[in-house]
């Protein structure tokens, strides 16, 4: 363009600039759990021992796998509320497979890989619904937890399986290097999410997917398999954390999930796992069942009453959404 | 009077045959000829440039190339073979890629990811991803356009033009999909980059011509010049000439472009007179800049519609909404006879007696399913409420009146405003200010855009009817032959800052070819 002035280089600047280093949303919720951390440390000497930190991993360790499932769903920016009734029917199947006062079943290791696979077959119909009867996802997994909680009531039937397997009892109580064996499943859970967020095509397409779907259908890309994919893994997660529910109560309850979802999903867009996808990962979710497991102890320890928490936590979600969507805000955006 | 230019090419005659053909392509919207039998044919190692004016067809052209358009009728060869492209992936088999206008890169994903998109070969086995692999591959297809782009960066940390690079080595993976030599599309690719880079595309676009073949789209006609070696001219769906650009002017490109319509004054009524002493305008704006503005100035006298011109990215469609505050703006002041308006927000505008008829009819003019009586009275709700209730009867008698004032046809004042037509709608959305009474500006932003003929004209008599009651009007039309027949004055705009204004009362109206001087 010869006749524009050259002063006008510079005044392109309704084009979206490239970011540079590492962004407030992915440093933020770390510094905040290590600022959260030294607080309550500093004010409670109940808070800052080891026993209570040793309770704080235990606490978070069921959160951790849910909120593992639930960060690969959130990253393709769909939504899963599946979680309550994806649990209860993990729960009570595997304390019906295990040894246990119901039935004749000792099938160890075997009975919960199939609670396991269950709760994926759960999840499978989920993402099925979504891409086949196009269903946004925050029915479908609001109906599929409906239908686990049924699967689970109907297993129940009346009567309370309490599980008399040792492995899976000693689970929650047993512990290796100070941690019980629960925890270490959480961080299994985080490091194996981590590796199929990293080198998986599965992990890296649903980061795709979060981030510009319409590319990847002009790439000639299927993204169709992929959800259906992630959301069979995220309830495998969410099976696996079930089983861990019943190994801590020693019985299989309907009820085992109850709350999860918002908890799970309270923590991944806490630790910077964006709702509308393709931000954010397995680590900041991580970081996000820490901070909110660190912060309703903490709350605890210097007495602040656990009637709060409920609310607490509610604001938490609420202005951690308002921070990370801060720097989109225009004049006349539509929020729906 | 028509001046229809067919330079013929004699520069080359390729022996072989064309890399890309089309004839006779067709494509049919409901009310609107996209393509209109459109012929083209890209040779082999060549540039072909692609120029027309807006809703001339290149859009549709380039999608039915790609596969994202199925056109009604007419065939496509690749090297002389016919074939139905029924997907991108089908038109990457035949070798013919597309570099989108709004870029089409996954942002979170590493360039390499992007390059490698869909097709990563070696680069993941078995759903494991071998990042050294994707590396290597990623950087053979950056090698082939001379790219040092890291192709482990995250995509959104890079700037625009490299981000064009590694879209560019996207596009050159076709080569591994078909035997043929590829053919590259690029469309409008200098819009989102600034002039040095623009240098360093077109180098690159002069290198891809040694392998492949390039169909270059572009709305400034000088680059088209620039770097094509022939360019097609499109003009209402059709083509309607070439020229070698070896020996052709921007002017001459443009009067292909705009055709030989004569700029008849639309509606010319009784036009904007100046009296001896003239009263102060209306709307007067000094130095208001914005994110794609700059010291813009403007004064709009009551009964004058002033007409903003310029072409696509000129910063106009910016403007407009800034003076209805849907905008935010950074500098400047915008006074209303003789009061400063405080535009931070559209209410305070439509409190003024700013009303603003937006481009995207369907998603900002209208709600598709609401009434046309509820779109009608949707701004100024009082005007069919008694206190806080709505009164139907006394929307219902209001909405009525307006409906046979303006002619518009509906078959009830109940009906979904979605089920008129294009003119009937705009139309409600006019009278959606009008039953206010009372406006003193009026910002048109495209109001004909999507409208036939007759609907054209009606919206015309009226614009003309409400200029002569008074009220001030700011005009940004869909056309060059609309905005010089419809307006008393015409400002035109270049890169987000007014370049010339240009009086335009009936009888001594400009020609087009006056304007586009000082749009490009």
């Amino acid at each position: 363009m010869t006749t524009s002035p050259a002063e006008d280089v510079e005044f392109i600047a309704a084009r979206p600039q490239p970011r540079r280093g590492v962004s407030f949303r992915d440093a933020g919720p770390p510094i905040a759990l290590i600022v959260i951390f030294c607080v309550f440390a500093a004010i409670s000497s109940d808070f800052r021992t080891l026993a209570n930190v040793q309770n704080i991993m235990d606490t978070a360790a069921v959160l951790a796998v849910v909120t593992c499932g639930i960060t690969f769903v959130l990253m393709m920016g769909s939504i899963d509320l599946s979680s309550p009734g994806v649990m209860g029917a993990a729960a009570i199947a595997v304390a019906l497979l295990v040894a246990n006062n119901r039935n004749d079943n000792d099938l160890g290791l075997l009975g919960i890989a199939v609670a396991v696979l269950l709760a994926a077959g759960l999840g499978c119909v989920s993402g099925l619904a979504l891409v086949l009867l196009k269903v946004p996802s925050f029915m479908t997994t609001l109906g599929v937890s409906a239908i686990g909680l049924g699967v689970a009531t109907l297993m129940f039937n009346g009567v309370q399986p309490n599980i008399t397997d040792q492995k899976l009892a000693t689970w929650a109580v047993d512990r290796f290097l100070g941690f019980s064996y629960l925890t270490w499943i959480a961080v299994g859970c985080v490091l194996v999410g981590w590796l199929i967020q990293r080198y998986s095509r599965l992990g890296r397409y649903a980061f795709a997917i979060g981030g510009a779907e319409e590319v990847l259908t002009l790439s000639g890309v299927k993204v169709a398999p992929y959800k259906v994919a992630v959301f069979t893994l995220a309830g495998a997660f969410y099976g696996l954390a079930g089983v861990m529910v019943t190994s801590q109560l020693s019985a299989g309850l309907v009820q085992a999930g109850k709350g999860f979802d918002f908890a799970a999903i309270t923590a991944a867009v806490v630790g910077g796992t964006l709702l509308t996808g393709g931000r954010g990962g397995i680590l900041h979710s991580a970081v996000g069942v820490l901070l909110v497991t660190v912060l309703t102890n903490g709350l605890v320890q210097v007495g602040v009453s656990p009637y709060w928490q409920g609310g607490v936590q509610g604001l938490i979600v609420v202005a951690a959404v308002a921070a990370a969507v801060y720097p989109q805000r225009r004049r006349n955006q539509v929020t729906k | 009077m028509s001046i229809e230019l067919e330079h013929d090419i004699s520069t080359s005659g390729p022996a072989t045959v064309p890399a890309l053909e089309a004839r006779g392509l067709l494509k049919h919207y409901p009310g609107v000829k996209a393509l209109d039998g459109v012929d083209m044919v890209v040779h082999q190692n060549e540039v072909l440039g692609l120029a027309g004016e807006n809703g001339a067809g290149k859009s549709t052209l380039l999608k039915a190339l790609v596969g994202l358009v199925k056109p009604d009728a007419g065939d496509i060869y690749v090297r002389g073979e016919k074939v139905r492209l029924r997907s991108v992936v089908d038109a990457a088999n035949h070798g013919i890629g597309m570099v989108f206008q709004e870029q089409s890169l996954v942002p979170n994903l590493t360039a390499a990811e992007n390059i490698m998109l869909g097709s990563e070969g070696r680069g993941v086995r078995g759903g494991i991803y071998r990042w050294d692999s994707m590396r290597e591959m990623a950087q053979e297809q950056l090698d082939k356009i001379g790219s040092h782009i890291n192709p482990l960066a995250r995509t959104d940390t890079l700037s625009f033009a490299d981000r064009q690079m590694v879209e560019i080595a996207k596009v050159l993976r076709i080569e591994q999909r078909s035997n043929n030599a590829p053919v590259i599309i690029l469309d409008e690719p200098t819009s989102v980059l600034e002039s040095k880079e623009i240098e360093t595309l077109f180098t690159q676009v002069r290198r891809l011509r040694e392998f492949a073949s390039v169909i270059f789209v572009s709305h400034r006609l000088d680059e088209v010049l620039d770097v094509c070696d022939r360019v097609l001219v499109l003009r209402s769906g059709q083509s309607v000439g070439e020229v070698a650009t070896a020996h052709a002017a921007p002017a001459d490109l443009h009067r292909m472009m705009i055709g030989s319509t004569g700029s008849d004054d639309h509606y010319h009524g009784n036009a904007f007179k100046k009296s001896e002493e003239q009263p102060p305008p209306r709307l007067t704006v000094r130095g208001l800049s914005g994110n794609t503005f700059r010291d813009f100035d403007l004064d709009v006298h009551e009964g004058e519609i002033v007409g903003i011109v310029g072409v696509h990215g000129s910063g106009r469609e910016d403007v407009c909404r800034a003076l209805f505050g849907a905008e935010p703006f950074i500098a400047g002041e915008v006074t209303l006879d003789g009061k400063k308006l405080e535009l931070s927000g559209t209410r305070s505008a439509c409190a003024a007696g700013v009303a603003y008829v937006p481009a995207e009819r369907k998603t900002e003019g209208m709600v598709g399913p609401m009434s046309v009586a509820d779109n009608m009275t949707l701004t100024k709700q009082k005007s069919r409420c008694s206190g806080v209730l709505v009164v139907p009867k006394k929307q219902a008698s209001l909405v009525d009146a307006w409906i046979e004032r303006l002619s518009i046809r509906t078959p009830h004042r109940g009906t979904a405003i979605q089920r008129l037509s294009g003119g009937n709608q705009q139309k409600v959305v006019l009278a959606r200010w009008l039953v206010a009474g009372d406006i003193r500006l009026l910002l048109l932003d495209h109001p004909t855009r999507g409208l036939d003929i007759g609907a054209r004209s009606e919206v015309y008599r009226l614009m003309r009817e409400l200029a002569d009651s008074g009220v001030a009007t700011v005009l940004l039309a869909d056309s060059l032959e609309e905005a010089i027949g419809m307006s008393d004055r015409i400002v035109v705009m270049n890169d987000g800052h007014v370049t010339k204004e240009v009086a335009c009362p009936t009888g001594a109206k400009p020609t087009p070819l006056d304007l586009v001087k000082e749009m490009v």
